[in-house]
């Protein structure tokens, strides 16, 4: 069913592929990725899939495109000037860059949680009702069973239900955070993206998001971007290692950090650079 | 290297030799203090003048009376009118500018393309418009507002009698309101500058549209920087003569204006009559200055106002949001 692609691509394919279980159906698949900024090639022919239900992590250096590749997926590098896409990324069977794809749908079906937590300066209530009020969700009894369910499992509802009302950048730094993945879960999405969700937090709130994210596994397909190396080993299922735009390996999170095959992944989960 | 260790040593002598630096620190703070106080008192004496000389003549009388034809008698005469007209304009000017402003800064803002020359050139020509000294607006009210929109509407409705080619407190508040437009530009793009990228992401994550971002998210934290905006563009406009002189203030008016097409007196503008075209000049001068303390203390209480408004708008911000 899969083996369309072009040559190169089968050949990437086939040491990459067989590190997924099979019984894992893809959710989002990344044939041939290139991304330009302006003359700047920040992507070069990224070819990986993301199964449904897992957390697929990318790891890398700063400046590796890890980021970039996160933001395709719900094309927010759309909002920057001069960047152009070539190669293809499907969805649920969608190929995701086509015309007549509509951009704020998609974005309904992906929720994203960025590096620096940024709840809008409204109260705790309506920034986790933000999202459902877009998709037309009026009715109060509604919303609340939506506010309170979101924060429960973004395990927040403990700390924040006598302060619905108060605004959230009351909240403390891990606190802000979980609120944003619990505004991102509101909206029922599919694919959750994260973006080092937990660079800017102290080891105890760090924590208390990997142990969320290992429980959303179970309802969302998570992608998240990580500087921290020991993080992408606790709590990823599949682990990409980009180096300068490159996908340079790819294949389940225990193989990338206990038996590498490129040099290049090996001294970098190592600690030889980076 | 022996001229590196010397240089090192060298440096950290200079760190201990103070005197210098403070005569200079001392000298530039007295410097700043020094212009700070010249400001503080050039204001004071403006401010001391005015009040000793204006409060005998200042009055319930005098704030509630609306003027004879000869209103250069200080036992009869009034600035109701005047109160009238000059809070009227800025009220209508405020209504223009506030709406158009606000949608110019945000086109700039969030949706023209950051480095292209339109955009410059739109830019530029809100800059220069700031520049433009106020009776060639005037002018340009004369010639725009009443000579060509008033006389079309004019024609247009068959009115006989000039209804619209006339000056009056629509026309004089819409030539203020293009006077004041840069100041409502400038502050309410800086506010919209000011908000954070993440917060637009954010929002555009959740797959609201641009304007659903702008509606919900963006503007409503905008707000206190608007209403700092208008704040300006009021104070600004309050006590503009030139403007108003061809578009819409009057002599003299038996009555008080009760429509928008109505002519109307003003303070500024009163202030200048009497200072002009008293036939006694010495009997006038405490209606005079009484006038220029009601239009300061009219300007204040405007300000004031819209102060109040913005520090709930941001309470409430800060509360809840």
């Amino acid at each position: 069913m899969h083996q369309e692609p072009s040559k190169s691509v089968e050949i990437a394919l086939a040491t990459e592929v067989s590190a997924i279980p099979p019984e894992s159906p893809k959710m989002i698949d990344v044939e041939c990725l290139s991304l330009w900024y302006g003359q700047t090639q920040a992507l070069k022919d990224i070819t990986l899939r993301i199964c449904q239900r897992m957390v697929t992590a990318f790891i890398g250096p700063s400046g590796c495109g890890k980021s970039t590749l996160l933001r395709c997926f719900n094309r927010m590098n759309d909002l920057i000037e001069g960047v152009r896409v070539g190669g293809r990324i499907t969805i649920g069977g969608h190929d995701i860059n086509a015309p007549d794809v509509d951009v704020i749908e998609l974005r309904k079906r992906i929720g994203m949680v960025f590096q620096k937590s940024n709840p809008f300066p409204k109260s705790v209530y309506d920034n986790v009702a933000y999202g459902p009020r877009l998709l037309g969700v009026r009715a109060k009894r509604e919303l609340d069973v939506v506010v309170e369910d979101s924060l429960r499992r973004a395990a927040l509802w403990e700390e924040v239900r006598d302060r619905l009302r108060e605004s959230a950048l009351g909240l403390s730094g891990g606190q802000q955070q979980r609120l944003c993945i619990a505004r991102a879960i509101a909206v029922k999405p599919e694919i959750i993206l994260m973006d080092e969700p937990a660079s800017a937090l102290d080891p105890i709130a760090t924590s208390r998001i990997e142990d969320l994210i290992l429980e959303l596994k179970r309802d969302f397909t998570i992608v998240i971007v990580t500087h921290n190396m020991q993080q992408a080993a606790r709590i990823s299922d599949h682990t990409g290692f980009f180096y300068l735009g490159e996908l340079i390996e790819f294949g389940s999170t225990r193989q990338i950090f206990t038996n590498p095959k490129k040099k290049r992944t090996e001294d970098y989960v190592t600690g030889r650079f980076g | 290297m022996s001229g590196s260790s010397g240089s090192t040593a060298s440096v950290s002598g200079r760190h201990f030799r103070a005197e210098r630096l403070d005569f200079f620190s001392f000298f530039f703070t007295g410097l700043t203090g020094l212009a700070t106080l010249l400001i503080l008192g050039i204001l004071a004496v403006i401010l001391l003048n005015i009040v000793l000389n204006g409060w005998q003549a200042l009055s319930w009388r005098f704030v509630s009376t609306i003027p004879e034809k000869d209103f250069f008698d200080p036992a009869t005469t009034g600035v109701l009118a005047m109160i009238v007209g000059t809070t009227s304009r800025v009220l209508v000017m405020t209504i223009f500018v506030l709406p158009v402003g606000v949608i110019t800064a945000i086109y700039l803002t969030e949706y023209a393309p950051m480095r292209s020359p339109v955009t410059r050139v739109i830019r530029g020509a809100v800059n220069n418009l700031a520049g433009v000294p106020s009776i060639v607006f005037g002018l340009f009210g004369l010639g725009f507002f009443i000579n060509f929109i008033g006389a079309s509407l004019d024609d247009a409705l068959g009115n006989s009698e000039p209804t619209w080619r006339q000056p009056s407190i629509l026309w004089a508040s819409l030539t203020l309101a293009v006077m004041t437009l840069p100041v409502v530009i400038v502050a309410t793009e800086e506010s919209l500058r000011a908000i954070p990228a993440g917060i637009r992401e954010a929002s555009l994550a959740l797959g609201a549209t641009k304007l659903e971002t702008i509606a919900r998210v963006v503007l409503p934290q905008a707000l206190p920087g608007i209403m700092t905006g208008g704040i300006l563009a009021v104070s600004r406009a309050a006590g503009e003569v030139a403007p108003i002189l061809f578009t819409g203030v009057a002599y003299y008016m038996a009555d008080l204006p009760s429509k928008l097409t109505d002519q109307f007196m003003d303070l500024g503008y009163h202030v200048f009559v009497l200072s002009t075209q008293s036939p006694n000049i010495e009997q006038t001068r405490p209606i005079l200055y009484a006038t220029v303390l009601v239009l300061l203390l009219l300007t204040f209480a405007l300000n004031l106002t819209a102060v109040l408004i913005r520090a709930h708008v941001r309470r409430k911000l800060r509360a809840l949001g």
